[in-house]
């Protein structure tokens, strides 16, 4: 029996900012939600179920918020299920979300994902000493830092590759209402400029730290067929996991990247990635990313993503492959929130919702997210039209 | 972004059903409103290495550094967990490995982190690959200018004095160049290749 035909129907975000002093974690949930409901045109007693995801629970200090947070959700009396694969459990939480309607176990699921990183300690919380390690204390930067490194050895891309990124996203940005960081004056020569925090990552190449949240409404077939608004339907979702130490391993390119990446195209008929992809919203949290994840997706060659950001093919503005028109993970960090607004944000591309950073005529858009020691990756693909 | 895109709703307008003033009661009028309260949290908890890591810290005691071999691919994994992650089975032979090594690829940390006065910026982490092992692990590259570290680079284990040696990883205070040629490094296949070996 083939799965039901899964369709967005309402998107909500928050306005994401360092500190959303104005409201709870339970408020900043509520706003999203509210809105996507009102675009999904659904109140709470049409919700079946709710499926949420967020980052450790020890980034707030708050254990198992699924639990506390159900009233606020609506979810008192119904299934709610929460969903933890590290920074790419926004993406991870929309594809378990949609599996719920795929599945035909539920017809209308509320999905959000969220992070205040406001109460929480994200450096202390990713550098818990570990007894038989040395502890070198460089958090998420000082990670990911040796494999950009890596990268920048194996293809001799120009060192500049990385500001061109971030001064790309940090620009799209600005057509972003609810992005968190909106610098109108932004030079590039400021971000080339800016300190080298871990040395090849520059301050103004890194992500910022934000509070926000991210909710999607989805239904099955006859839900989206009458639905009045615009809808982004599901054409794939995948999932793949690795280890992040065996053997032989290629951490700029892992091998659950690559197969995530042939897994949700070949669900959905695409055969030459980069003609046939209208929008990309991936997760680059370190400028660097997007060239790598060019390669690793297949949008690009091995060795030539680099090319593809030097030409200015991931620009909105004229490129014929625009990535993170939003401003990305680079200008918005909700770290559980993250990979959901990447996921989003394709729908909305389809949808034509996007607003000032709309792609003309987007007919298909990918969502990605990866996380932990880029070892658990998520995708979807979503399209104006069904499959 | 196309003119003839329909004018979009404002996107910060708060949804309709939070958009009602919040009415206090009157016994809370004039009270100062709290946004937050500071609750410090403490994590206490006892560690349990098990087998394959007890044995790699008490060698270190001794100066001595344990990895173990998977019996399915011969990969060897240092610190050991006890376990091969592609076979998905224990691993069935300890190894000593020898304290020298090269660097895989590093980092350099140019700002100070709280909390840790002894790591002075700029310093460097790297994933050191030690010879017999098949994957890298971090520590931090001293006696050298960050500035000078290569990827390729051939270190050594620098110990702490004998007196202060611990059952501990901290026992290594750090991995110095040894002066000898860098390994030729061109892409991710050499790294965990495993000589002479038939699974």
């Amino acid at each position: 029996m083939a799965a039901e035909r899964t369709a967005v129907i309402g998107v909500g975000q928050t306005k994401y900012a360092a500190a959303r002093r104005d409201v709870s974690m339970a408020g900043l949930l509520r706003e999203a939600a509210y809105r996507a409901l009102e675009m999904a045109g659904k109140t709470w007693s049409d919700i079946d179920a709710v499926i949420i995801g967020k980052a450790p629970d020890f980034f707030e200090g708050v254990m198992m918020p699924e639990v506390y947070l159900a009233e606020a959700l609506g979810a008192v009396g119904k299934p709610i299920m929460r969903v933890h694969t590290a920074g790419s459990v926004g993406g991870s939480t929309g594809c378990v979300a949609a599996s719920m309607v795929q599945s035909r176990i539920h017809r209308c699921v509320l999905t959000i994902g969220w992070e205040k990183q406001s109460e929480s300690n994200a450096m202390w919380a990713l550098s818990l000493p570990q007894p038989f390690a040395t502890s070198v204390n460089a958090g998420a930067g000082g990670y990911f830092s040796p494999i950009i490194r890596r990268y920048m050895m194996m293809t001799g891309a120009p060192e500049l590759i990385g500001c061109m990124v971030a001064h790309k996203d940090r620009r799209q940005a600005l057509l972003n209402p609810y992005a968190h960081l909106h610098q109108h004056d932004l030079t590039f020569e400021q971000v080339v400029d800016s300190p080298m925090l871990w040395d090849p990552i520059r301050y103004s190449e890194t992500c910022p730290s934000s509070d926000g949240a991210c909710a999607m409404v989805l239904v099955d077939e006859a839900g989206g067929d009458q639905h009045p608004g615009p809808v982004a339907w599901v054409h794939g979702t995948a999932m793949r996991s690795e280890s992040n130490s065996y053997g032989g391993r290629n951490m700029v390119s892992p091998a659950a990247s690559e197969q995530c990446a042939d897994d949700v195209f070949a669900q959905a008929g695409i055969v030459d990635r980069r003609a046939e992809i209208d929008a990309v919203e991936m997760y680059v949290p370190f400028s660097w990313y997007e060239p790598m994840w060019l390669e690793s997706l297949g949008f690009a060659a091995v060795g030539e993503g680099w090319r593809m950001v030097e030409s200015g093919a991931t620009e909105l503005d004229g490129g014929d492959l625009p990535v993170n028109c939003s401003g990305g993970v680079l200008s918005s960090n909700p770290i559980g929130a993250s990979g959901m607004i990447r996921f989003a944000e394709a729908a909305l591309q389809v949808m034509g919702a996007a607003g000032e950073h709309q792609v003309d005529g987007a007919r298909r858009a990918v969502g990605h997210a990866y996380g932990g020691g880029a070892q658990y990756f998520a995708m979807w693909i979503v399209g104006s039209d069904k499959l | 972004m196309s003119a003839d895109q329909p004018a979009a709703r404002d996107s910060l307008a708060l949804p309709a059903a939070l958009s009602a003033p919040v009415t206090l009661p009157e016994a809370l009028a004039g009270a100062e409103p709290v946004e937050s309260v500071c609750t410090p949290i403490r994590m206490a908890y006892t560690y349990t290495p098990g087998r394959a890591l007890s044995r790699y810290l008490r060698a270190m005691a001794d100066k001595r550094i344990l990895g173990e071999r998977c019996g399915a691919t011969g990969q060897v994994f240092v610190p050991p967990r006890g376990v091969s992650p592609l076979a998905g089975a224990a691993t069935s032979e300890v190894v000593e490995l020898a304290d020298t090594g090269y660097v895989e690829s590093f980092n350099i940390t140019r700002v100070p982190i709280e909390r840790r006065p002894d790591l002075k910026p700029p310093y460097c982490s790297a994933w050191i690959v030690l010879d017999g092992a098949s994957v890298g692990f971090l520590g931090l590259v001293i006696n050298i200018a960050p500035e000078e570290v290569r990827i390729g680079m051939r270190v050594r284990a620098v110990w702490k004095p004998d007196e202060e040696l611990e059952t501990s990883a901290a026992n290594i205070l750090g991995w110095e160049p040894t002066g000898e040629l860098d390994e030729v490094i061109t892409d991710y296949e050499r790294i965990g290749r495993v000589e002479a070996s038939d699974p």
